[in-house]
């Protein structure tokens, strides 16, 4: 059953994040970004991560990708010209260090690190609830969780006076 | 032991410091200059306190250094260190020399305040001639050679300072600064010399104190090569600063500087730092035979040959300052056949003597609105009363007639050159006596007598006050100056001379010289002298006043000779073809337009051209799109994973 | 069960469509969303690494990349916007006025 759900996940997850990049009208591209988070919200369940699945559909899929939308919206862009119209060298090379570095990845995870962790630890179902994150959160981690609040005051002051008509 | 010696030294720096920070505030002349003057006068009383300790205590006494501070400490204990103190060397020698400096500089201080009256640089000027001072100073009261250097580079900074004072003024062909820079150039040749004498007394003796070197040196064989070419480079750093053949020639161009100026410096202090050098090294002198020779073959030379120029000259300043080479050759020849005391004397008395006759010149020029030239003058005499009178005093002082002090100093040399010397050296003297009186008399005879050959335009007036007094106090001096070494032969005693003996007597024990005196020689010489000046007296009289027709004749029978007198033999042309014109083709051709623009600018435009180049090709991977960036970007990533995890 | 490998190969499949995105797409809202595409895929690996370790220290760290992903999104769409009044595009490759 969870394998099964697995796949599933990881194929719509592949799938859209194919057609995010592939797409011409950027709506789309929000669109299937959505689904890709949905996506790997399903799989943080699986990894028994309940809050972040959940702050992930809220803040990600929810929050931050109605701001993608409204933007392209509020700029009205039309469609992009197709891909294979400007393809050149550098997109080539581009592309081809691209696969590479993924191989790479791969190969590091697979060589190096994480295989023969076949089973999930016990605690994680203890870890990934509200009360598992709260209690880090606000014990081992309190002072970066303050510094966030910070960082995000000073992203909200830069995005209005980036945003106003008029600097002054 | 003498308490008050650094105030010598130290009201002149103050009045340097105040006139040079603060003159250019203080509008009124008469506050400048009598802190000017002040400075000078109150370092001539305490010179004159010095003296009258050192009166009260026994001769061998008398000599005493006053340490002042440590001046340089290099490697303390081991061999070859160098150690030098700011200390003084106060004894007979150099007192006379302070006395001399201070007594005639006070004097020449207060001339130069009527003299550069209303002149823009007023404040500027005491400041030099203060700063002047203290170096001539600090050069005769030091007590080793590092000090005394010190002093000599002083007093040159000061002498270019002041020939260039009027900087921008014509003279002659070009401007005061070329004859600051010509006076200032030919005096670096001559330092280089001194400089290394002074290297090589350091690694001869490990010491640069004059006392130690002297002792040590009376252990050293008579005529060692160290000590030759110790004396040798030494003297040629006199021969620079004493305007001796072959570096003469700046002198007569610092006659650009102010007329008191001439008065102090070139003639009656500066110029003779090269003969006390001489005298207060008299040891190391006195045991190279080989240097005394040729000390006292330039001094002759000189004395000759400038004294030949000074004949046709018709610039009153630069007569004079031909005069003053002449007698400063004098004063060589002295030192030259071991005469220290009689070097000394005469440098004394001509700075007595030669003190009024520039000053005198000065009113002169002065009187007569900046006029030099002497063929357009005459009949002075009337309108400018005292400066005749003051004049005549110190002609006659120069020509050697008794009583007056030229007399006895010259007499006391040319006695000495035949004793000590040969019968050439003396010969050569007493020509030069002869010729010195007959062109100072010319000079005398074109100025003040006979009738006016200037321009009706010009009203020639007698100088202010100021510049009237000092004249008088030296003319004075110019007549008794001599009475404190009338010889024995004239019963005398010699005095100055018996007050210099402890300085002298270290030198005497060593000299290879053997005296062979005699009085009756020494009546017969000054009957010889006297009557040669008093007939070159007469004999300027008789050509420049009654038969003036006759110098025509003169000049036009002796043309080519008298040319070749009239450009001073043609020294300067000489120079310029064999040394100056070389130099300065050499640096505009070779350093400059090949070297400096081709090799150093190219090298360096070459390297920048380079980048230049190579940049032009390299800033194209700065496309501007961040895409290609990212791409870079990710090859490096590439290359940094497998580098970290592989 | 699924072995923790499957989780990091789809990270790292996601992670390079996301370089792709970035590389090939004009448009900078694109770009930008294939960067949070990579975002993601990291958060993936993290929060799988948590799950299997059983250590809370990769979830606190996906917490704070969604936060800084937040902030960036605000900012960074800020920039789009002054940048797209003033040159009236948001192709990056026009972009391009930073260089010799």
């Amino acid at each position: 059953m969870e394998r099964i759900l697995f796949f599933v996940l990881a194929a719509v997850a592949l799938v859209s994040g194919v057609l995010l990049v592939t797409r011409r009208n950027p709506v789309l591209s929000v669109i299937y970004l959505v689904v890709n988070f949905f996506a790997l919200a399903g799989l943080y369940l699986l990894l028994s991560a309940q809050f972040i699945a959940a702050i992930q559909i809220i803040v990600y899929a929810g929050a931050i990708m109605v701001l993608f939308l409204f933007v392209i919206m509020l700029l009205n862009l039309g469609d992009e010209e197709k891909l294979a119209e400007h393809v050149n060298a550098r997109r080539i090379a581009g592309v081809a260090l691209a696969v590479a570095l993924g191989v790479e990845i791969v190969a590091v995870f697979l060589v190096k690190a994480g295989s023969g962790l076949a089973v999930k630890s016990p605690a994680a179902a203890a870890i990934g609830t509200a009360e598992g994150v709260g209690r880090a959160l606000f014990t081992r981690f309190l002072l970066p969780f303050e510094v966030t609040s910070l960082l995000l005051l000073a992203a909200i002051v830069g995005a209005i006076l980036l945003a106003k008509k008029k600097m002054d | 032991m003498y308490p008050v010696i650094g105030t010598v030294l130290l009201f002149p720096l103050v009045g340097f410091v105040v006139n040079g920070l603060l003159g250019s505030r203080l509008k009124s002349e008469k506050i400048v200059g009598w802190i000017g003057s002040g400075a000078v006068g109150l370092s001539f009383l305490a010179a004159v306190v010095t003296l009258l300790q050192m009166l009260s205590v026994p001769a061998d006494l008398r000599a005493q250094t006053v340490n002042l501070f440590t001046w340089i400490t290099a490697a303390t204990g081991t061999e070859g260190s160098l150690n030098v103190s700011a200390a003084l060397l106060v004894d007979q020698l150099s007192i006379v020399m302070v006395l001399v400096v201070t007594g005639v500089g006070f004097l020449i201080h207060v001339y130069s305040i009527g003299y550069m009256h209303v002149d823009r640089g007023f404040w500027r000027f005491f400041s030099y001639m203060n700063l002047f001072i203290f170096a001539m100073l600090v050069l005769v009261l030091a007590d080793n050679f590092l000090l005394l250097f010190l002093g000599w580079e002083g007093v040159g900074l000061c002498s270019y300072l002041l020939i260039g004072f009027w900087y921008d003024r014509k003279f002659e062909k070009s401007t005061t600064s070329d004859a600051a820079k010509k006076a200032f150039i030919v005096n670096r040749i001559g330092d280089f010399g001194f400089l290394l004498g002074m290297f090589l007394v350091f690694t001869t003796f490990g010491t640069l104190k004059f006392v130690s070197v002297s002792r040590q040196a009376m252990a050293f064989a008579p005529a060692d090569p160290r000590i030759f070419w110790i004396t040798l480079l030494l003297f040629v750093g006199a021969t620079g600063k004493s305007a001796q053949i072959p570096l003469h020639v700046w002198l007569p161009d610092a006659m650009a500087g102010p007329t008191p100026v001439s008065a102090l410096i070139h003639a009656a202090t500066m110029v003779t730092a090269g003969v006390y050098m001489v005298a207060r090294t008299s040891v190391l002198y006195a045991l190279s035979p080989a240097t005394m020779t040729i000390v006292a073959i330039v001094g002759g030379a000189t004395a000759l040959l400038a004294a030949t120029i000074g004949l046709v000259q018709n610039d009153i300043k630069k007569v004079l300052a031909y005069s003053t080479i002449s007698q400063l050759g004098y004063m060589f020849v002295a030192v030259g056949v071991g005469a220290y005391a009689a070097g000394m004397f005469h440098l004394m008395t001509h700075a007595f003597f030669k003190a009024v006759l520039f000053l005198g010149a000065g009113a002169v020029i002065h009187g007569m609105h900046d006029e030099q030239d002497i063929q357009k003058m005459g009949g002075l005499k009337k309108y400018l009363p005292t400066t005749y009178w003051t004049f005549l005093v110190a002609a006659l002082a120069i020509s050697g007639i008794p009583p007056l002090s030229g007399f006895f100093s010259k007499d006391e040399i040319l006695t000495k050159a035949l004793f000590n010397g040969s019968t050439l050296l003396w010969l050569v003297g007493f020509l030069t006596a002869g010729l010195t009186a007959f062109y100072i008399f010319r000079l005398f005879c074109l100025i003040f007598e006979g009738k006016p050959r200037y321009s009706a335009e010009i009203h020639p007036h007698e100088a202010p006050p100021a510049m009237r007094i000092p004249l008088i106090i030296l003319a004075f001096l110019s007549i008794g100056g001599g009475w404190v070494g009338i010889p024995a032969a004239l019963g005398g005693g010699n005095w100055f001379g018996r007050w210099l003996e402890p300085v002298f007597q270290p030198a005497a024990s060593v000299s290879l010289l053997v005296p062979d005196e005699s009085r009756v020689i020494e009546h017969l010489l000054m009957g010889l002298t006297f009557l040669l000046a008093v007939g070159a007296i007469f004999g300027a009289y008789v050509l420049y006043i009654k038969r003036e027709e006759l110098v025509k004749s003169l000049r036009h029978r002796f043309a080519g000779p008298y040319k070749v007198l009239l450009n001073k033999y043609y020294v300067d042309e000489a120079y310029d073809a064999a040394v100056v014109t070389p130099i300065v083709k050499g640096s505009q051709k070779l350093l400059w337009k090949w070297f400096d623009v081709g090799i150093v600018d190219g090298a360096v435009n070459g390297v920048a051209r380079l980048f230049w180049l190579f940049s032009n090709v390299t800033r194209r991977v700065q496309t501007g799109v961040a895409q290609s960036y990212a791409v870079v970007f990710m090859l490096g990533i590439l290359f940094a994973i497998w580098w970290l995890v592989f | 069960m699924i072995p923790l490998d499957y989780y990091l190969i789809l990270s790292a499949l996601l992670f390079t469509f996301g370089v792709i995105g970035v590389v090939i797409r004009r448009n900078v809202i694109i770009v930008f969303m294939s960067i949070e595409l990579m975002l993601n895929s990291v958060n993936l690996t993290l929060v799988g690494y948590s799950a299997y370790l059983g250590d809370p220290t990769g979830q606190m760290l996906v917490f704070f990349v969604i936060a800084v992903a937040a902030a960036e999104a605000a900012v960074g769409l800020g920039i789009v916007i002054a940048l797209f009044r003033l040159r009236r595009t948001v192709n990056v490759d026009e972009i391009n006025i930073l260089k010799w």
